[in-house]
């Protein structure tokens, strides 16, 4: 269904849209005039080494950086949700008073319960946080930026602190909600291969610049083993200079991939 | 428990020789030394539970265990003649004393009048602890207004403000609740203060990403966010108010019971002494387990992280 990724692209207004936008801390810069289009209805992931700006990126776009300056501009839609990597939920609020957080209105309560059957969570309404499993925690925090009805999904490593087993399944559960509520989605995530296996499209962030961006065109469901997913997983894996049984100075590696044009789209 | 239970079954069941009063001292991790040689070693390792580190379930009334006992040990005392009844009267004399005091009505009166003066003063500090926190922790300038001067407030012993007080309020009734609302006041502003100012940043961003108001955040995140905080305030300023009051009421005793007391010493009646101090401990020991139920009730999401 996401195929045709490059034809969406130049069609549809993005619904994200930067340019130039710089931010460094007490001198040091960590995103270097960063260009980015994220159009409407794309999963994207994003990629990076520990330290290289991705959860500053995301807090620029979700508003939440007040400091941030760009040369360009920086556009993006009201209605965003953020997913973080701890569920954030209230403990002193019911599961499903903590979906309706900033929710108003009659019918508000009714998303919420829907939104929590979504991800699996019905019946729980009444439970405490505390009272949740991580997975579980997680997937209220899902829902509780759905009931927004989200034009944009940011989400900043949602599934770093689950096990491997709950992350294949909430792996599955993101991309279903997606498909079904199609916001666009920035997922920034460690794990090369949650980035091949659900994202249309992956970015690597490196040197405070997008240093490859790659569309990833496989049909969906996607399977981990799918020998075809490895090649894309050996050009991500070198842009972060990393080799399947070696490390090296990735910046060599990662200016290969940059002249590496056919790959590379929206750009 | 469990454990130990568990390993003296064990040690009985496979190995005679081991002694069983050494194993129950020796607890679980030396009786599975101890039995290392036996063959049921395996099977005691395998059973073996880690060691519980939270103190176990509460025993029933576990409160009022300990001074039942000092009660008990009174009246034994009192009844084998080893206290000397001029100095500690035994309890049922002290019962006895309450019972004509009562009856003839000055410890009625008395004991309204502590109440009142405890309750106002408690009340009032209450008020404005809260009132000078919720200022000081939700608005800068309310901060810089504040804080420091509750700061200084602070640091000056209240009990020393007594003389001053005395002159500007007279030696009535007002100098010892004003007394007493600063005793009250200070825990409550200083815990309320530095838990609505301590708010975890994260919550503050979500509020953010959710598209929250002002004043939702408040009512919402802040203000919930810092009633554990508030609640410890709270039972610090039930206790100030009691110590406030006993210390007014024994320096400055008009009426009330502090004044029963005093006028006792005079005549040596140390039954009636006791009476007032029985008193005032059971005023505390009924606030404090009263603010312990509010706080129950209005923090019972976090009944799952202590239960
Ligand atoms: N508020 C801040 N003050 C100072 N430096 C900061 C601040 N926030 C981020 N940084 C710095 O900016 C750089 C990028 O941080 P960021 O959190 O965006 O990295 P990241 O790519 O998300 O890393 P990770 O994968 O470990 O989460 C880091 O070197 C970090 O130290
Ligand atoms: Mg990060």
């Amino acid at each position: 269904m996401a195929t045709h990724t490059e034809q969406l692209t130049t069609e549809a207004a993005p619904t994200v849209r930067l340019r130039g936008l710089t931010r460094s801390f007490d001198g040091r810069t960590v995103l270097d005039h960063v260009d980015l289009d994220l159009p409407a209805g794309q999963l994207t992931a994003l990629l990076g080494h520990s330290g290289s700006g991705k959860s500053t990126l995301l807090r620029a776009i979700a508003g939440l950086d007040h400091e941030v300056v760009g040369s360009g501009g920086l556009s993006a839609p009201d209605r965003v949700s953020v997913v973080f990597q701890d569920s954030r939920l209230l403990p002193w609020r019911r599961v499903l008073d903590n979906v309706l957080l900033g929710a108003d209105g009659k019918e508000a309560a009714e998303r919420g319960r829907a939104a929590l059957a979504e991800v699996g969570l019905a019946g729980r309404e009444r439970a405490w946080p505390n009272e949740l499993s991580g997975g579980e925690a997680q997937r209220a925090a899902l829902a509780r930026s759905l009931v927004r009805e989200p034009e944009l999904l940011l989400a900043d490593e949602p599934f770093g602190a689950l096990d491997a087993l709950t992350r294949i399944r909430m792996h599955g559960l993101l991309r279903e909600l997606w498909e079904r509520h199609r916001p666009s989605v920035l997922l920034v995530t460690h794990d090369v291969d949650e980035a091949i296996v659900l994202a249309d499209r992956v970015l690597v962030l490196d040197q405070g610049r997008i240093g490859l961006d790659l569309a990833i065109d496989r049909p969906h469901p996607r399977s981990y083993r799918d020998p075809l997913l490895g090649e894309y997983r050996e050009r991500l894996l070198a842009a972060l200079g990393v080799t399947e049984d070696h490390t090296e100075d990735h910046t060599e590696d990662h200016t290969d991939d940059k002249n590496d044009k056919d790959q590379e789209v929206h750009q | 428990m469990t454990t130990t239970t568990t390993t003296t079954t064990t040690s009985t069941s496979t190995s005679t020789s081991t002694s069983t009063t050494a194993t129950v001292v020796a607890g679980s991790a030396g009786a599975v030394e101890a039995l290392d040689g036996a063959e049921g070693s395996l099977a005691a390792r395998r059973t073996r539970r880690r060691r519980g580190l939270a103190p176990g379930k509460r025993l029933p009334a576990s409160r009022l265990t300990g001074p039942a006992l000092v009660v008990v040990v009174w009246a034994v005392a009192s009844a084998a003649g080893q206290l000397d009844p001029g100095a500690i009267p035994a309890p049922w004399t002290v019962l006895r004393t309450s019972g004509q005091l009562w009856s003839d009505g000055t410890l009625p009166t008395d004991i309204l009048t502590s109440l009142q003066r405890a309750g106002s003063g408690f009340a009032l500090g209450l008020t404005a602890g809260v009132a000078l926190a919720l200022t000081a922790g939700l608005s800068r300038i309310g901060e810089a207004l504040i804080d420091g001067t509750v700061q200084l407030n602070r640091a000056i012993p209240t009990l020393g403000l007594i003389p001053l007080f005395i002159l500007w309020l007279g030696i009535g009734e007002t100098f010892k609740i004003a007394i007493i609302a600063i005793v009250v006041y200070i825990p409550i502003y200083l815990n309320l203060y530095s838990a609505l100012s301590g708010i975890d940043h994260r919550f503050v961003e979500l509020a953010e990403v959710q598209g929250l108001s002002k004043l939702r955040f408040i009512r919402e995140i802040v203000i919930p966010g810092a009633l554990p905080g508030f609640f410890v305030g709270l039972r610090l300023g039930v206790t100030g108010s009691w110590l406030g009051l006993v210390v007014l009421e024994q320096i400055n005793a008009t009426s009330g019971l502090g004044y029963m007391m005093f006028q006792a010493q005079n005549y040596g009646r140390t039954d009636v002494i006791l009476v007032g101090l029985l008193i005032y401990g059971i005023f505390g020991l009924v606030s404090d387990s009263a603010v312990r139920l509010i706080e129950r009730r209005v923090l019972s999401w976090r009944r799952t992280l202590n239960s």
